[in-house]
């Protein structure tokens, strides 16, 4: 279980990086906290011919807040985000999906923008970044873009993020007067990736809820207010419509079970949250 | 911009353990076998080499983290400090080590020296953790022998009397 | 410590542990750490991707071709200097240490590469290409028992090896005659404790000597020792075994390491040099070893009070894809023991042992014992539930009395000591059974899912090395001769200057093992355990060893630490005699005790313990008449309890037996089905206890281990053979988070048959906590059985027969998706092409075409009518390789419909799978439908089993979105029925 031979690189800027992504002749893979990558690197599953490491870029280590959204430099780790003053207050989900993010050990280097790039169906960042409808700044050396959620996240593993691009920062909606948040996850073991896990959003006016572990990408369905018996059947719909399949971990009847089950739970807990602001 | 080419060994400095040390790696040389094939640090265990039990846990400028998803190439000029740093030189055992012989915390000891470097950086930033804070912190970490219960014992035993400076 | 020390007053206490320092301040040296020779090569090995194949061709020419590499073995060159491994039935199943001709399991080693370094190695290992030819696998030991079953070795004629049928007393009268017959099955899974150190070995060859040499952490039992040297063609004394005195976890599963010390013993005389191989996680799991996965029907007959008069056991035992010896142990380590803690006078008993396509079995902590205390235990709980009474009850009723110690039980076990009714007492009183009954009800009265659980067994220890000849018949046994007993040894050495050295054949494997015999030493010598100096590594050049040294069957504390205590006693008799001459005093008046060797009479009257010691090296001249100079002695002992399998096949399995009683409170979640162990009490009788801080350890570690066998573990396998457990992301070992600290509680009936009275107390918790556990989740939901590992799925239907109804549109567009059981990957899906369907059959059918629709393809050649060879470069994220890829067409019915099959093999794994195309003509176009079914095996399953599916949809939708790309078209996907449906509700995706 060791890696393959590749080139090494450790950019000290962003234009270094991505002067390294355009060499098309090459697999080029950005490397910043390694959490995935690196494991990936071992099983020998990835085989890149040059590795470029970002961790060290200053200008990628920051978070900056903005009036409507935290943004999150791609060397930034999920521990430096969990203990960022007032996290709580600007992006709550993040706040209550940090914790389920892998373990101490590995949210030390872990980072915030690889979780997004390496694209788990069931990890809980990207989930956040869906139900949220945050945002990536995707920068190549021609240009650079920003997608949302939806456009960015393309499937199992998978990002619309081109081969000279990198992530350079992720973009978190800042919470507002009157929002409601809950997380819920439902693993096997504590620390590992979901079977299902779940983030409300709630405004005056809408409900948003978004559900990892079942479909190859993070869903997102947004309601309008609905009464008890409409959001049991649009979360019994929402459930079958993803179908989740059978693993060694759970069934897909199980998956659907929680979607139902535990999506009206954490919609309750996000009104909750509201109302007590 | 400097690109390491994967056939050569390039020489990492760095300090291990309060001591300014080099060796070489070539790039796709994981921390963990650098640290033990090349500098002899055979306290640095690998279990799993995925980045899930947590056995070759060491600090990086203080933090701890799994050795084995970092590559030599990676720690240049960087601090890496592990188990052998916490006891002194005459053999004498640190506090949480000691608590953790008192509490019968290992048994095959594999485990044990990994444990040991998160549980010293996560008490100085948590020097009052509850017992259910101890066991979260823990869970990146796999012991097969124990059951955890004296490592947990002897994590809030040492949480405690450091916090009461004792 | 006081300086009055008098015999016995350090074994009994909680001394902290004399390996720890070494171990805390990262010292201590394990396998991988230990210096190796210069110029030492190291191992990797190739594994079989396929569950069962035959081997066409192995291709090494360009691994060899890099510089770095020194060799490459396949088969047939370890078949030039090795035989095949005995095995413990004489029946054509040879293994050898390299697969030869056919493969049976998944991770099966095909070839070993030796390199500068384990990198170099395995960059050589992706050079290697193996042709093989798949063929049917079979992984359900029910199935593989089949006449019809695809059969592992051919020349065996079946796959069940053996069969035996026993009955003790009168089982059948027994059963006509009872009022209630109680049965259950019981399906127990694959699991093995994963000691977080893997395999080492170092291997180097003495041509001259032709001999062997080899340090590795091997456990034992050295049984297996002969096994080896006869592999590699040398009598015992021409491979020597060394062990360190550190190994990071055993568990049983450091035996299964020697088909590995016979591979790299075999390649380190290929190269000429040193070769040391290191396992990976990967290999560990894939292919190390399991415990047998097992199916027991159990029957009990059962009298109106709940006595129960006769068991009857039919057991299947799955040994995966080989029989390595001491297999099939687990069957039968139990089987003087088959009753339990249970005075059942009645017994029948079917073993039947079948071969499968998995990783072959071995050691496990508990061997055995979990599987048939699952059925024992679980059985217990029906007949309460059955006659409408308390299952406490029914184990009361049942239990062997206390005043017929010792009892021969029904198989034959001799069942030393031990109060059990008193140990429940002690369990029910001081564990708060009462209040955990009281929480149970409120719980079900808050509509909570709660319940509790008990199990009530005995712990065997120190095996019978003669129990598996039980196997064979009578006669058998009578020809081959009787084998029985266990022996053991310790050596103590006392140096010129008085300083203490012990050695010992117990093969430590973190157990503090070397603390514990430091104390019975320390006492018998009246010196301090600090003083004595002990080392475990083992030598079989300088060691005594017998065919039962090692780590196992909880041995340490009846054999090997009583070693130490004869051989410190003939110490301390001969110090006496010494110090009897020397201080002129009768030796009835000697003690030894704190350091000092005293006339009890006359206190002032004494010699400084190192005098004495002295004295038998200095002069030996004046020693007693018939003494031997110098101070060193071994000592080996041999219980005579452990007699062989008598003529009705009754064997007194193990020598002692101590007794647990569990019991543990459990509530459910009513949303998620998630398992919570509210309060757990283990209560022992384990004889005297020789370390309690020790004995408590080893019980919270089998109980952490009894937990994840009941909640969590499990090596999964594939119904095609694939292996779906690689990483420990997969192979769930339970964290802090998962396990309870449990209530111990202790009493102690010393073992009449040793001299220290201490019994085993390491593997009582891996038998009894995973059925407690389930007794407790079946109490709480109300099911009548249920299989491990519980995880909340498998509890849902229970608590939610019926799944809400899919809205009806959705119901229409969704057909049921999974085969039952398989886990086969299958999927459907659309697509729609700017051409008319003609033009897109011509496409599909023209190489050219093809090479360009399919995602990485290269070198495209035509091997057949519609069919295709071609290497392909495939991707999913960031993750591809190279796979040799097979492709064709068939059905043909132009222009409407084809399948496509095809396989791919590669370093990542293999994978072969099939699909249906039908196109149909629309408006301005084609409307291309397809379902597709995938099997996928080796590296990729065993790791990435979670993503499978999506990966695969992934691979089909690039294939279509290309062929509409080359057909002139945009790849847009037709909106399915309810994506139709969504857009018109307005919902985002
Ligand atoms: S060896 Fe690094 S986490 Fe397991
Ligand atoms: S003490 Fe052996 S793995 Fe923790």
């Amino acid at each position: 279980m060791k890696p393959v031979p590749f080139d090494y690189v450790q950019a000290q800027s962003t234009e270094e990086a991505l002067a390294c992504l355009k060499d098309s002749d090459r697999n080029v893979r950005v490397l910043a906290g390694g959490q995935s990558l690196v494991a990936m690197l071992n099983l020998r599953l990835v085989r890149p011919n040059l590795l470029v490491d970002i961790s060290q870029i200053e200008s990628l280590s920051t978070i900056r807040q903005s009036k409507d959204i935290l943004e999150i430099g791609a060397a930034v780790t999920q521990a430096e985000l969990k203990q960022w003053p007032g996290l709580a207050e600007s992006v709550p989900q993040l706040s209550m999906a940090l914790p389920f993010v892998g373990h101490f050990q590995t949210r030390n280097k872990g980072t915030v923008c690889g979780s997004l790039a390496h694209a788990d169906p069931s990890s809980e960042l990207p989930l956040c970044l869906a139900a949220l409808n945050g945002s990536v700044v995707l920068q190549s050396a021609r240009r650079s873009r920003v997608l949302n959620a939806a456009e960015f996240q393309t499937g199992m593993l998978s990002t619309a993020c081109q081969p000279d691009e990198m992530i350079v920062a992720a973009r978190y909606p800042i919470s507002r007067e009157g929002d409601g948040f809950a997380f819920r996850e439902v693993a096997r073991r504590h620390g590992d990736f979901a079977i299902v896990a779940l983030a409300a959003f709630v405004t005056e006016s809408k409900i948003r809820l978004g559900i990892g572990g079942l479909a190859s990408r993070p869903s997102v369905r947004e309601w309008d207010i609905l009464s008890e018996q409409e959001l049991d059947e649009a979360l019994n719909a929402f459930a079958w419509q993803l179908k989740g399949s059978d693993d060694i971990h759970a069934t897909a009847r199980y998956r659907r079970e929680l979607v139902r089950r535990l999506g009206r739970q954490v919609i309750e807990e996000a009104k909750s949250a509201r109302t007590k602001e | 911009m400097r690109e390491l080419k994967s056939d050569r060994q390039h020489k990492i400095t760095f300090t291990l353990d309060g001591r300014q040390v080099s060796g070489d790696a070539e790039p796709h040389l994981l921390l963990s076998d650098f640290l033990r094939e090349k500098l002899g640090v055979t306290s640095v265990h690998v279990g799993c080499e995925h980045g899930v039990c947590g056995t070759c846990t060491v600090h990086i400028d203080g933090k701890a983290v799994r050795a084995c998803l970092t590559f030599a190439v990676q720690v240049g000029n960087r601090r890496v400090d592990t188990v052998e740093s916490l006891s002194n030189n005459e053999g004498e055992l640190n506090d949480l080590q000691s608590a953790f012989r008192k509490h019968h915390a290992l048994q095959c000891g594999f485990c044990t020296p990994g444990i040991l470097m998160s549980v010293e950086h996560y008490l100085r930033h948590n020097s009052d953790p509850t017992e259910s804070d101890v066991r979260d912190m823990l869970s990146g970490h796999l012991c097969r022998c124990t059951g955890y219960v004296g490592m947990v014992r002897a994590i809030m035993e040492t949480a405690a009397k450091r916090k009461s400076g004792i | 410590m006081s300086a009055k020390n008098t015999v016995g007053s350090y074994v009994g206490q909680a001394i902290e542990r004399q390996e720890d320092a070494a171990l805390l301040g990262g010292q201590a040296l394990f396998s991988d750490d230990l210096p190796i020779a210069a110029g030492t090569l190291h191992a990797a090995i190739l594994r079989s991707p396929h569950a069962h194949a035959e081997i066409v061709s192995i291709d090494t020419i360009a691994a060899k071709a890099l510089p770095s590499v020194a060799a490459v073995l396949i088969g047939s060159d370890i078949q030039q200097y090795s035989d095949p491994f005995i095995t413990v039935l004489k029946r054509p199943i040879d293994e050898w240490s390299l697969a030869v001709d056919r493969v049976r399991f998944v991770g099966e080693a095909v070839a070993v590469v030796i390199a500068e370094d384990r990198y170099k190695a395995e960059d050589a290992l992706d050079l290697i290409n193996v042709i093989y030819k798949p063929l049917p696998a079979v992984i359900n030991p029910k199935e593989a028992a089949k006449e019809n079953a695809p059969i592992l070795y051919p020349e065996a004629g079946s796959n069940v090896l053996s069969e035996r049928h026993f009955k003790y007393g009168d089982p059948d009268g027994a059963f006509a005659k009872s009022k209630h017959k109680v049965s259950i099955e019981i399906d127990y899974p694959r699991n093995s404790q994963t000691p977080l150190e893997g395999y080492v070995v170092v291997a180097s060859y003495n041509k001259f000597d032709d001999a062997y040499e080899v340090n590795a952490n091997f456990q034992g039992p050295y049984t297996v020792h002969p096994v080896m040297s006869r592999a590699l063609r040398v009598p015992g004394s021409r491979f020597r075994m060394q062990t360190p005195a550190h190994s990071g976890g055993g568990f049983g599963v450091k035996q299964a390491i020697f088909p590995y010390v016979v591979l790299m013993c075999l390649a380190a005389r290929h190269v000429g040099r040193p070769v040391k191989w290191v396992e990976d996680r990967l290999e560990h799991l894939t292919a190390a070893t399991a415990a047998p996965n097992r199916i027991i029907q159990a029957e009990a007959a059962v009298q109106e009070d709940g006595r129960v008069t006769a068991f009857r056991f039919v057991q299947l035992d799955d040994y995966g894809a080989h029989l390595r010896p001491p297999m099939p142990g687990p069957l039968y380590r139990q089987h003087g023991l088959m009753t339990g803690a249970y005075d059942v006078p009645n017994l029948a008993i079917t073993n039947r042992l079948v071969l499968t396509n998995k990783t072959p079995s071995g050691m496990v902590r508990g061997f055995g014992g979990p599987q048939i205390y699952f059925a024992i235990e679980r059985l217990m709980h029906r007949i309460a539930i059955e006659l409408g009474m308390d299952p406490l009850d029914v184990i009361r009723r049942n239990l062997v009395a206390s005043d017929s110690f010792p009892y021969r039980a029904a198989g034959g076990a001799l069942l030393d000591s031990g109060d059990y009714q008193k140990a429940i007492d002690l369990g029910v009183n001081d564990g708060g059974l009462d209040e955990l009954k009281r929480r149970r009800e409120k719980a079900r009265a808050e509509g909570k899912y709660y319940g509790i659980g008990y199990a009530a067994i005995v712990e065997p220890g120190q095996s019978n090395i003669g129990y598996l000849s039980t196997i064979v018949p009578f006669k058998e046994r009578q020809k081959a001769g009787h084998k029985g007993g266990s022996v053991s040894h310790a050596t103590i050495h006392v140096d010129p200057m008085g300083v203490v050295s012990v050695t010992a054949d117990c093969i430590p494997q973190g157990q503090g093992q070397a603390t514990v015999l430091s104390q019975i030493v320390a006492d018998q010598l009246g010196l301090k355990p600090e003083d004595i100096k002990v080392s475990l590594e083992h030598d079989t050049q300088k060691d005594p060893w017998s065919l039962a040294t090692g780590n196992y069957s909880s041995r340490f504390s009846s054999a090997t630490a009583v070693a130490a205590h004869l051989a410190a006693k003939k110490v301390r008799e001969k110090l006496i005699a010494v110090a009897g001459q020397a201080l002129n005093v009768t030796t009835d008046d000697i003690e030894l005790t704190g350091g000092k060797i005293v006339d009890s009479k006359n206190p002032e009257n004494f010699l400084k313990f190192h005098r004495v010691a002295g004295l038998t090296h200095w002069e030996p001249g004046k020693l007693p008449t018939g003494m031997a100079a110098g101070l060193s002695e071994t000592a080996s002992w041999a219980p005579p309890e452990l007699d062989p399998p008598t003529e009705g096949d009754q064997i007194n399995t193990s020598l002692t037996y101590g007794f647990l009683f569990d019991y543990c409170g459990v509530e459910i979640d009513p949303h998620t089905a998630e398992i919570r162990i509210d309060k757990y009490v283990t209560t022992h009788d384990s004889g005297k206890l020789l370390n309690p801080l020790i004995a408590n350890g080893q019980i919270y570690g089998a109980f952490a281990w009894g937990v994840g066998c009941a909640l969590l573990e499990e090596f999964a396998y594939g119904e095609d053979g694939s292996f779906l457990t690689g990483t420990f992301a997969d192979y769930l070992c339970p964290t802090s988070v998962e396990i309870p600290e449990p209530q111990i509680l202790h009493m102690e009936t010393p073992t009449p048959f040793t001299p220290l009275g201490a019994k085993g107390i390491g593997e009582g918790n891996c038998m009894s906590t995973p059925v407690c556990i389930a007794n407790a989740v079946c109490d709480a939901i109300g099911a009548e059985n249920v299989n491990l590992p519980i995880y909340p799925a498998k509890l849902l239907p229970f608590i939610d027969r019926e799944e809400t109804a899919p809205p009806q549109d959705i119901a229409l567009s969704q057909r049921q998706q999974t085969p039952d059981g398989g886990r086969a990957i299958v999927g459907e899906g659309n697509i729609f092409a700017p051409t008319d369907p003609e033009t897109v059959w011509q496409t599909l059918l023209d190489p050219r075409h093809l090479a360009a629709i399919i995602p990485g393809c290269q070198n495209l050649e035509v091997v057949g009518e519609n069919a295709y060879r071609a290497d392909v470069n495939i991707a999913v994220g960031p993750i591809g390789g190279m796979f040799r890829a097979e492709i064709s067409l068939s059905d043909l019915d132009p222009p409407k419909s084809v399948t496509l099959s095809g396989s791919l093999a590669g370093p990542l794994g293999s994978s072969a799978g099939s699909g249906k195309v039908r196109l149909t003509q629309e408006e301005n176009g084609t409307r291309i439908d397809y379902t597709y079914s995938v099997e996928v095996s080796g590296k990729v399953a065993a790791i990435g089993g979670r993503m499978l599916d999506g990966a695969s949809q992934v691979l089909i939708n690039q294939f279509f979105k290309r062929l509409i790309v080359r057909l002139g078209g945009e790849p847009i996907e037709k909106p399915t029925l309810w994506a139709r449906f969504l857009r018109l509700l307005g919902f985002n995706r």
